[in-house]
Order: C-alpha cells, then sequence, then structure tokens
C-alpha cells in the first residue's frame, strides 16, 4: 500500500524524520519497504503560461513560443506537438536543474535563441509520458515554483501490510498507529453529518444479509456534469496509486485511500426500481467497468436492480450504471460487506481491486456513516448537488458483534519472558482505542477487560492483546535468553543408518549431488515413466513444472544433457528427494535416491587407457552403498523395463525383496534426448537401504583356510548367480568364500557354453580341513553343478 | 706354485668377479674340494713334520683370506645389485595419483546439515514428513481456516482431491504435536512450494527449516535468544539481529528476523536495499489456536517456532548472488563446494 507522507503528517505529525517515522511503522509491525521521493531532485522550474506559438522559420517540427513565467516574457523553442497558446506547463528558466544533471541555457536552435525549456513529464521525472509537454491546470498561479505548486517535496511510503492489519488499509489507521507510537494524539478529518436539501432515496433490498449486513444510501441530485477532481486530490490519488478517472469516481476512491472504506457511485438515472443486495442466480453475466463482460458463479455477491447485475459487491462496479460524463444523479453506496463472503470472488475473476482488497482483509464495520458523509461533503464542494437523507438498509443480527477481550497481568508477562509495567499496558491499549472496561485483582492478579474497537476485529482473544502491548512496547525490549530445560539424551537406533551416510558413500565414490524440480514436464515425465499415471498440478506455472515426477530419472537425465551441452563429458550424478506415485486413496510420497553415471569410468590420466562406464560400474557403486546397512542377500535379477536396455537392466533385492533398480538408459531414449554417451542409472528405496543389519561378533576360527579353484563350461544362458546360490547350497557352512574370477566364451570352446573359473574357500570352526575333506567338499560343489546346471569341469 | 703367488690369484679373481655367480667360481676354484688352496692343504703332509705347523698356519691364514675377500665381494656385489635395482624402480613422484574423482553434496544440502547439525546437538530432533499434504494440515491445523485472508499470502500450488503441495514444513510440526506430548523440541527440514516466478530471489521450490519447542515456561524471551545463537553460530559471527511484528496466523507474537547484512556489516549495499539488514526468516510464539487443535493444554504449555529459507541462508553463507543456480544444476558450479 502506498501512502503519502504529507497526507499522513495532515493526520499527526510527530516531530521525527521521514526515515525515523518508517522506521516507527516497520517496527511496529508496519514493514516500510521504500520510501520513494515523490519527484526528484530539481530546482528552476515554475508555472508558466505560453501567450503565443509561432513556427520556427528554419524547421518544420519545431515551434518558437512566448512564455510568460510569472515576472517577465521568454522567447522560448518548443518541439512538443501539444503546445498551445493560452495553456500552463512547466518551464525550466534559464540557469535551472534538472534530473539527471541537465541543467538550462541559453541556446540556438536552427538559428533561433532560445531562454529556458517547456518540460514533459519525463524531463522533470514526473511521469512515463514523453509524448508532449506537461500540462498544467488553468488554475494554477503562474511564476509558482512548481515543486510549490504540486507539493513535490514529498515521499510515499511502500506499506507491505499483513492481511491482519485491514484497519490499516487508510491514512486514518496508520496515523493511528503513528500516534501510537509517539503518543500524541491524531487529528481526524470533519465527518460530521451533512443536512440533506431534497427527500429523494433509492430503495435497497438485503436478500443476503450474511454477505452485506448493511448498506447505506444516498441519492445526490444535480451534479455538475464534467467537473474536475481539484489537483491536490489528483495529486493524493497519483500518489497512491490510484488513477484519477471522473471527479464522482475519484471522491469515492478518495474516500477509500483517506478512511479505508470502499465505496460505489451509480448513475442514479440508469439504476431501475430499486437496489437488491443478493448472490448470482444462473446464467448471470454482467459488463464490468473495464469492459470484461463476466460469467457469474453462483454464490459471487452481486449488487443488482430490475435489469440484473449492476456491480460484483466489493470488488467491482458494472458499466451500464457507471458514472458518465454527463452523469446528473448519483446514488452513492457505502456497504459493509463481510470477508467471508467474499472471500476468492476477486481472485476468481481475476481482478484484485482496491476495494475486494480492503473488503477480504476486512473493513470497520462502523465506518459507513462516517464516509459517506466524507464522500458527500466532497461531493458538495466539487460537484455540486442536493443530498438526500442517508438510508441506512442493516440486518443488526449480522453484523459483527462487538466484544470485550480480558488480559491477565500475569500471562502476558509469562509468555513475553519479561514484566510490562501494568500502566504501560493499559496506556498502550487505550491509545490503541481498546476501551478499558473493568480492573479486578491487584499486583500480579490483576485482570483488565477491554473492550475492542470495532476497527479492530482481529483481536478476539488474550493473546491477541498480548501482542499489541509487546509490539507497541517494542520487540528490542525483550531480553534474550535460551531455554532451559531437562537435558534428554538423544536416541541412536541400532537398526538404522542415516542418509548422511548414504549421501557420503555416494560422494566418496565420485558423485555430485542435484536438486531437481519435483514437479517436471508431462513429456519428459511420460518418456521416463510411460506406464504413471502423474500427479498434475491444476495451476502450474509453465508447462515445464506441470506433473509430479514419479521417480528420479528425469531430473538425472536433464541434468546430464544440460551439462553435456557444458562440455561435462564425464558425469557422475545422484539426487535423494521424494517421488510422488500416485495411489487410490493419498499419493505414496517415497523418499529414493538415484544416481547416473556417463563417460570415462576414471578422470582422464597418465596410467590407463580411457574406458567407458559400464553395467558393472553402476552396479559395483549400488553394491557399495548397500554394504553400509549390510542386509543380505542382496541380489540382482534381470528386469523388463521400458525405460531401460531389456539386456542391461536389473531389479535390486535384498533378502528377495525389491528395492530398487539398475540398468543402462534404454538406447532409443539416449537417442530421443540426443545423448552422447552412454548412460547408466540406479534408483533405490532410501527407506530399505537405511535398515541396517544389527551386528553381533561371532569367533574367528583358529584353523587354516584352504582354496582350491575350478572352471566349468556352463550353457551361456546360466546366470553367475545360480552357481553361487548353486554351490553354496550344495557345501553349507565351511565356504567361507566365494569369488567368481573369469567368464570366458569364444575360441576353444563351444559356441553355446561359457567357462566360469570359481574360487572356492573353505575352512572349519573346531578343525584343520584336511586334503580328503577339501576333496569331498570340491566335489559335491562340482556335482551340484552338474546336476543342476548342467556343468562341466573343464 | 707357492702360496704367496696363489693369494694373488685369489685376490684379483675375487676383485674381477662381475657377479655373484663368477665369484662362486671364484670361491671353487680356491676353496672347494678341488680347489688351489684345498690342494696346497693336502699337500701339507708332504712338508716335513717341523715345518708343518708353520706352513698349516699360513695356509689356514690364506683360505681365511680368501673366505673374507669372497665375502666382502659378495656383500658389495649385493648392495650395488640393490641400489641398481632400487634406481630402476625410481618413479616421478609428481605424477597425479590414481584415483576416482572426488564428487560433492549440494550447496543446501550443505546448509541444511549445518542447521540440522547446530540444532541436533542441542538436543532437538529431525523430524520429515510428506510434500502433498491436504487442506487440514497444510493451512487449517495451523489457523488458517478456508476464507482467511493470509491464505493469500501462500500462492498455493493445488491437486486434486483438495491436495497441496505444502506451503510451509509446518505440517509436519503438527504432525508431531498429534503424535507426541510437550516436551517438544524438533526442526523439519525440506522441500516446500509456492507458486513464485523463477527469479534470482524467489524459486516456486526451495527448502525450509522450522523448529518447534513446547514446554512449560517457553517465553518469546526464550525464541529471541535461540533464533539470535542460531544465526550467529551458523555464520559464525557476532551479526546483529532484530526483530519486527509480524504476522503468520499460527503463531502470536509473530516477528520477522532481520539480521545484519553479511556483505556490508550493515553499512547498507545493493544485497540489502541499503538498508542493512537482510530479512531471514520468521518466528513466533505459537498460537494457542493450533495448540488446542492439536490437544495440547494451552494454559499449562507455551511455544515457539520459527521457519527459516534454507536456499537463501545458503546463499548468503556462500556468496551466491543468484538463486536460480542452486536448481541450475550445472557441476562447473557445484564442484566448487566440493
Amino acid at each position: 500500500m502506498k501512502v503519502a507522507e504529507s497526507w499522513l503528517r495532515e493526520w499527526v505529525n510527530p516531530d521525527v524524520d521521514s526515515q525515523t517515522l518508517a522506521h516507527q511503522l516497520t517496527m511496529a509491525g508496519l514493514a516500510v519497504d521504500a520510501v520513494e521521493p515523490v519527484a526528484p531532485a530539481f530546482a528552476g522550474v515554475v508555472v508558466a503560461e505560453v501567450r503565443t506559438v509561432d513556427a520556427h522559420p528554419d524547421a518544420a517540427k519545431l515551434q518558437v513560443c512566448t512564455v510568460f513565467d510569472g515576472m517577465e516574457e521568454q522567447r522560448v523553442v518548443c518541439g512538443a506537438p501539444n503546445v498551445t497558446a493560452g495553456k500552463r506547463y512547466p518551464f525550466a528558466r534559464l540557469g535551472a536543474a534538472l534530473p539527471g544533471g541537465l541543467s538550462i541555457r541559453k541556446a540556438k536552435l536552427r538559428g533561433v535563441e532560445s531562454h529556458g525549456m517547456l518540460c514533459s513529464e519525463v524531463e522533470l521525472g514526473l511521469g512515463d509520458d514523453a509524448s508532449g509537454l506537461m500540462e498544467l491546470p488553468d488554475d494554477l498561479e503562474v511564476g509558482l515554483d512548481l515543486r510549490r505548486a504540486l507539493a513535490l517535496d514529498d515521499n510515499v511510503f511502500e506499506i507491505d501490510l499483513t492481511p491482519n492489519r485491514g484497519d490499516c488499509m487508510g491514512i486514518r489507521g496508520v496515523a493511528r498507529e503513528v500516534a501510537v507510537c509517539n503518543a500524541i494524539p491524531w487529528q481526524a478529518v470533519d465527518c460530521s453529518a451533512v443536512a440533506p436539501k431534497c427527500k429523494d432515496t433509492f430503495p435497497v433490498r438485503l436478500d443476503d444479509p450474511d454477505g452485506c449486513p448493511r448498506y447505506l444510501g444516498r441519492v445526490i441530485r444535480n451534479v455538475s456534469p464534467g467537473a474536475a477532481t481539484p489537483l491536490w486530490m489528483q495529486e493524493r490519488l497519483r500518489r497512491s496509486g490510484v488513477r484519477p478517472i471522473d471527479a464522482v469516481v475519484d471522491i469515492t476512491n478518495y474516500v477509500m485511500l483517506e478512511l479505508g472504506q470502499p465505496m460505489h457511485a451509480f448513475d442514479l438515472n440508469v439504476l431501475k426500481d430499486g437496489i437488491v443486495v443478493r448472490r448470482a442466480g444462473l446464467n448471470e453475466t454482467l459488463e464490468l467497468l473495464d469492459g470484461r463482460t463476466v460469467e457469474l458463479d453462483a454464490d459471487t455477491l452481486l449488487i443488482t436492480d430490475a435489469d440484473g447485475p449492476v456491480a460484483i459487491a466489493g470488488v467491482m462496479g458494472g458499466e451500464r450504471s457507471g458514472i458518465q460524463p454527463d452523469t446528473k444523479d448519483v446514488f452513492l453506496e457505502c456497504a459493509f460487506f463481510a470477508p467471508a463472503g467474499l472471500f476468492g470472488t476477486a481472485r476468481r475473476y481475476g481482478m484484485q481491486t482496491d476495494a475486494s482488497q480492503r473488503f477480504e482483509r476486512g473493513v470497520d464495520s462502523q465506518l459507513q456513516f462516517a464516509a459517506m458523509e466524507r464522500a458527500t461533503a466532497l461531493l458538495l464542494d466539487i460537484v455540486g448537488g442536493e443530498p438526500g437523507p442517508v438510508v441506512d438498509t442493516v440486518s443488526e443480527a449480522h453484523l459483527p458483534r462487538r466484544h470485550t477481550v480480558s488480559l491477565r497481568h500475569s500471562r502476558l508477562n509469562a509468555l513475553v519472558g519479561m514484566d510490562v509495567d501494568a500502566e504501560e499496558v493499559v496506556s498502550i491499549l487505550t491509545r490503541l482505542d481498546f476501551s478499558l472496561l473493568e480492573t479486578t485483582g491487584n499486583d500480579t492478579h490483576r485482570v483488565w477487560t477491554f473492550g475492542v474497537p470495532s476497527h479492530r476485529f482481529d483481536v478476539e482473544r488474550e493473546v491477541d492483546l498480548i501482542e499489541e502491548v509487546v509490539r507497541i512496547h517494542g520487540f528490542d525490549a525483550v531480553p534474550p535468553r535460551l531455554p532451559s530445560t531437562a537435558l534428554e539424551l538423544s536416541a541412536i537406533p541400532l537398526d538404522r543408518t542415516s542418509r548422511g551416510r548414504i549421501r557420503s558413500m555416494l560422494v566418496d565414490l565420485g558423485y555430485q549431488e542435484l536438486v531437481t524440480y519435483s514437479f517436471i514436464d508431462r513429456v519428459l515425465q511420460d518418456l521416463l515413466d510411460p506406464s504413471a499415471r502423474a500427479i498434475e498440478l491444476t495451476n502450474p506455472l509453465s508447462s515445464e513444472m506441470a506433473v509430479m515426477r514419479t521417480n528420479l530419472l528425469p531430473g538425472l537425465v536433464s541434468a546430464l544433457r544440460a551439462n553435456e551441452a557444458r562440455q561435462q563429458t564425464r558425469v557422475r550424478l545422484f539426487e535423494m528427494g521424494r517421488c510422488f506415485v500416485p495411489n487410490d486413496d493419498v499419493p505414496a510420497q517415497p523418499v529414493r535416491i538415484g544416481g547416473l553415471i556417463a563417460g570415462d569410468r576414471m578422470p582422464l590420466n597418465w596410467s590407463d587407457a580411457a574406458t567407458e562406464v559400464d553395467f558393472f560400474d553402476v552396479k559395483g557403486d549400488v553394491e557399495r552403498v548397500l554394504a553400509i546397512g549390510g542386509r543380505g542377500p542382496v541380489t540382482f535379477a534381470p528386469l523388463d523395463d521400458p525405460v531401460l536396455h531389456p539386456g542391461q537392466a536389473a531389479r535390486v533385492l535384498i533378502d528377495e525383496e525389491v528395492v530398487g533398480r539398475i540398468g543402462r538408459l534404454h538406447p532409443e531414449l539416449e537417442a530421443r534426448f540426443e545423448l552422447r554417451r552412454a548412460a547408466f542409472v540406479f534408483e533405490l528405496d532410501v527407506d530399505a537401504v537405511l535398515i541396517t543389519e544389527r551386528r553381533r561378533a561371532s569367533a574367528v576360527s583358529k584353523f587354516p583356510s584352504v582354496r582350491r579353484d575350478i572352471a566349468v563350461l556352463v550353457d551361456r544362458a546360466v546366470p553367475a548367480a545360480a552357481l553361487e546360490a548353486c554351490v553354496r547350497r550344495a557345501v553349507g557352512g565351511c565356504l567361507v568364500d566365494f569369488r567368481l574370477f573369469d567368464v570366458y566364451h569364444g575360441e576353444g570352446i563351444d559356441s553355446a557354453k561359457k567357462s566360469i573359473a570359481l574360487g572356492l574357500t573353505f575352512q572349519d570352526q573346531t578343525r584343520t580341513l584336511t586334503d580328503t575333506d577339501i576333496n569331498a567338499l570340491v566335489d559335491t560343489a562340482v556335482g551340484a553343478l552338474e546336476t543342476d546346471l548342467g556343468a562341466r569341469l573343464r | 706354485m707357492n702360496l704367496e703367488s696363489l693369494l694373488a690369484e685369489a685376490r684379483k679373481a675375487i676383485e674381477t668377479a662381475g657377479d655373484a655367480r663368477a665369484l662362486d667360481a671364484v670361491r671353487v676354484k680356491f676353496l672347494g674340494k678341488k680347489g688351489a688352496l684345498t690342494a696346497v692343504l693336502k699337500d701339507l703332509g708332504r712338508l716335513p713334520p717341523a715345518e708343518r705347523p708353520a706352513a698349516g698356519a699360513a695356509i689356514n691364514a690364506a683360505k681365511e683370506e680368501v673366505q673374507s675377500a669372497i665375502e666382502a665381494r659378495d656383500s658389495a656385489l649385493k648392495s650395488a645389485q640393490l641400489a641398481a635395482s632400487l634406481e630402476s624402480e625410481r618413479v616421478d613422484v609428481t605424477l597425479p595419483g590414481r584415483r576416482q574423482s572426488s564428487g560433492g553434496l549440494h550447496p543446501v544440502t550443505l546448509a541444511l546439515d549445518r542447521m540440522e547439525a547446530i540444532f541436533a546437538g542441542a538436543g532437538y530432533a529431525v523430524v520429515d514428513g510428506p510434500e502433498i499434504e491436504n487442506d487440514y494440515y497444510n493451512f487449517e491445523a495451523l489457523n488458517i481456516p478456508e476464507g482467511h485472508p493470509s491464505r493469500a499470502m501462500h500462492d498455493t500450488f493445488y491437486l486434486s482431491d483438495g491436495l497441496v503441495l505444502r506451503t510451509h514444513t509446518s505440517p509436519v510440526q503438527v504432525r508431531v504435536m498429534e503424535n507426541q506430548a510437550p516436551p517438544i523440541r524438533v526442526v523439519c527440514p525440506g522441500r516446500v512450494y509456492r507458486r513464485d516466478d523463477v527469479t534470482t530471489r524467489h524459486s516456486p521450490m526451495f527448502h525450509q527449516l522450522e523448529g518447534l519447542v513446547i514446554d512449560e515456561g517457553m517465553t518469546f524471551a526464550d525464541l529471541k535468544g535461540t533464533v539470535i545463537d542460531f544465526l550467529q553460530r551458523f555464520f559464525e559471527r557476532e551479526l546483529r539481529v532484530r526483530f519486527r511484528p509480524s504476522y503468520f496466523p499460527f503463531t502470536e507474537p509473530s516477528a520477522e528476523v532481520d539480521v545484519q547484512c553479511v556483505h556490508c556489516d550493515g553499512d547498507g549495499c545493493r544485497s540489502c536495499g541499503q538498508s542493512g539488514w537482510l530479512e531471514v526468516m520468521g518466528c513466533g510464539m505459537v498460537h494457542p489456536n493450533v495448540l488446542e487443535m492439536s490437544n495440547i493444554d494451552s494454559e499449562r504449555y507455551t511455544g515457539f517456532a520459527f521457519g527459516m529459507g534454507v536456499d537463501r541462508l545458503a546463499t548468503l553463507l556462500y556468496s551466491v548472488d543468484d538463486l536460480r543456480l542452486f536448481f541450475d544444476n550445472d557441476l562447473r558450479f557445484l564442484r566448487q563446494f566440493n
């Protein structure tokens, strides 16, 4: 909200400078984000009248003007198309200093001497209009310094108001805060009743008293059509960010900015029969003041007449009943709309107006009479007319109830953590217009009962009063201290490792952590999880952030692609985060860890030939991660996954429970993403990986271990894991280590077979194994391999 | 052949033996069973008995001399050989070591870990929660009923069926309050979502860390102390901290927390909009409505809560001038934190 400092100081004028005033407001909870001067620094510019305009003898686009600057006539060469004899414009005298360091000197333009410069808005830093000179009103005194004439030595405070302080959405409310902070009185404008000059009224009926419990109406006859808004009012509107439009509309806006009460003015002669405030019916439409026609939802609160809607209550008026240049008779509306009844309306129709912002936060339910009288008085001053009586249509039962709130001194001190003096408490709250109704108890048991003023509808319970006291008393006054509490020790579960441990492992394996968006492009999501129905955002920022990821691959693949474009060809990436899997009920949101590697296995170095990563690199890394928890057996089973290479993809299992997958990205996808190198990915469920086998020591055998190597021929299709399982099953506990140390197929053996070399290490807990024992064990192993897998010893 | 010349011949042969094998041949030639000196010893019997002791002693002395000369030569040969072999094994110690490249954590993770560690050290539990939430946990249980004006503060992403992407990590605090009796001391880190355009200062997805302490006798003074202590530990500097009255539906009194600008030490610069202050978090005393919604006795217990943007604090800690860098995932940027 923009507040002109000069306007505010008319209400309350503490003896502090602008920066201090802004700081006071900020520290009272009305954050002043910026203090902007209304005009940049310039000097030597006055109001001047152009008396004659003649063509320049040597330049088609220039004119030679005679300008009266209040003291003498000057000859000025001017190129503005709108320069007109008899009009008034800002005039920079010789020696004037304009914004941007420009100083005005005598100059010859195409042979004609010019003694000063007529100025546009842009040249003075007052606006954006560079199309011509800035026109000034005819009643502005010629020769007057422009800064004085337009009151330009002023600042605009940009206040970021919190949603609870609807009461401060007007000069009046801000002035009250300034007065409280400085403990000085404030001066309200005169809102006393304006006596009616005619008896005309216009009927009003409230069909939805929940949404609109009070509606003040007043007829004003015979306003002068097309009367101009005085410059001072235009300036205040502009400084508040409101565009001047028409005198009647400007006055209603002015009262809104001043008191915080939005109003609306209708052309009385367009309204038919009477006003009814009601909810929209079926298929109703309204052409708004901004020219749009909207279809009205059934729960929209409307102002209507016999011909249909004339305004969306508290948001925007309709075109049909709006004030026109020739409007003679006005019907003024000053209503109280309940915030709850209006919530979401402005947003739904895509128009946050000054009125809707105020009604949504809440307007003082007792303010309507004052605002109506203030607006009437201003109207009579500016556009004339004969006011009728104010007609109050009200449903008292639906108006907010005035209530009282009690405050315990002890509770205040206990919550704040310091003792606030009782007199100070009462002083602060009464300055804020709370009325002290009762005091009971004494000393620390003192309890006050306060009446809540109608503008502080946000105050409902004791803690609200406590906040008021401490905010005005000053947060700075509260001495910081550290909480003291029982020193409970931490629980460190034995069967869980930390997410940090897993991240550390991947970092140590050379992976770089990513953070990618949880919402992604629908196309990307579908490519990398074709079967999922990813959850859609109903209001995404863009199509690139439209659906919730169901797995981590989209982020990893996108990052690979982006980094390849940045000449990063050797890439090792991981991300830990939630995925969002649609479900019948609430979506599942598992935390997963995913990784991707591509490019050379090792950084380019002098010692090894460069080789690219393959499936077994990513598998090795996954095995390292799974080894943290130490649960087993960890197995990898071939996996048919549409996004992975059909021959290089596996499901990852711990103790036969699926915990993730690994594999090479499907070559079709690699091509689709224009990846330069094969990408190998993994994805694991973090919760499964976090579970740790509880370790327990067993005795280390005192007897020697013996290793025997064997080589067997098996069918190419037999998976390596089957050999280990077969040998372990056959040999049992004496097998302390199983190593598969060679796989060979090709020349010298049957093309349907492969040769696999196994290193078997045997050991017993109770005795030294003899050659006979070992031979028997090896025979058992070989026998099982032959029987179960059709192996043949080489 | 006389002993003297034999000895001279042996000395020469030993000296010229170039390797262990040649030296062994010399040993055989002179000291072997059929060696020259052995032969001289065998001939001793032919001497008159009177000469035998002297001659025997001379021969033995010669044998010993040859033996020790061989041993000396052997040792010299061995050390020369070792030296040669060591020399041949010399490497260029300045060549790079053989290793996998180093990875690294994301700077937001680093900042989060730092925050969590600071709080965990004081006994706060770290709690995680879902990112898709329902209206109750994200709004209603936090004293933000339907129609509440502050809903407009949270530019919310909506999903179907009344679900939203959580706009803060506060729903996790609600879950904690529902499931745990006071005293409560938790921090809740995680991703949150608001419908803000991507700019140097804003991101539609960012990270928050919120803290919640509920116990008997918790005061606004405790909140101030905790927040100041945290900020000074996090930045490792005695920064000035100020509390400005503000409004959050779930706390009262509520405050925005500004910290002395870390770039200009509070003198005013572009980063702090010349104010000398940086807004870093919101906080307040837990609203009694919130406690009551979670069935905590609001007369007996009071509490405070605070919430900060992790990404924002990370930009300050690591001098990152553009929040977008955190989500670009440019390896050249990320590796600076390894």
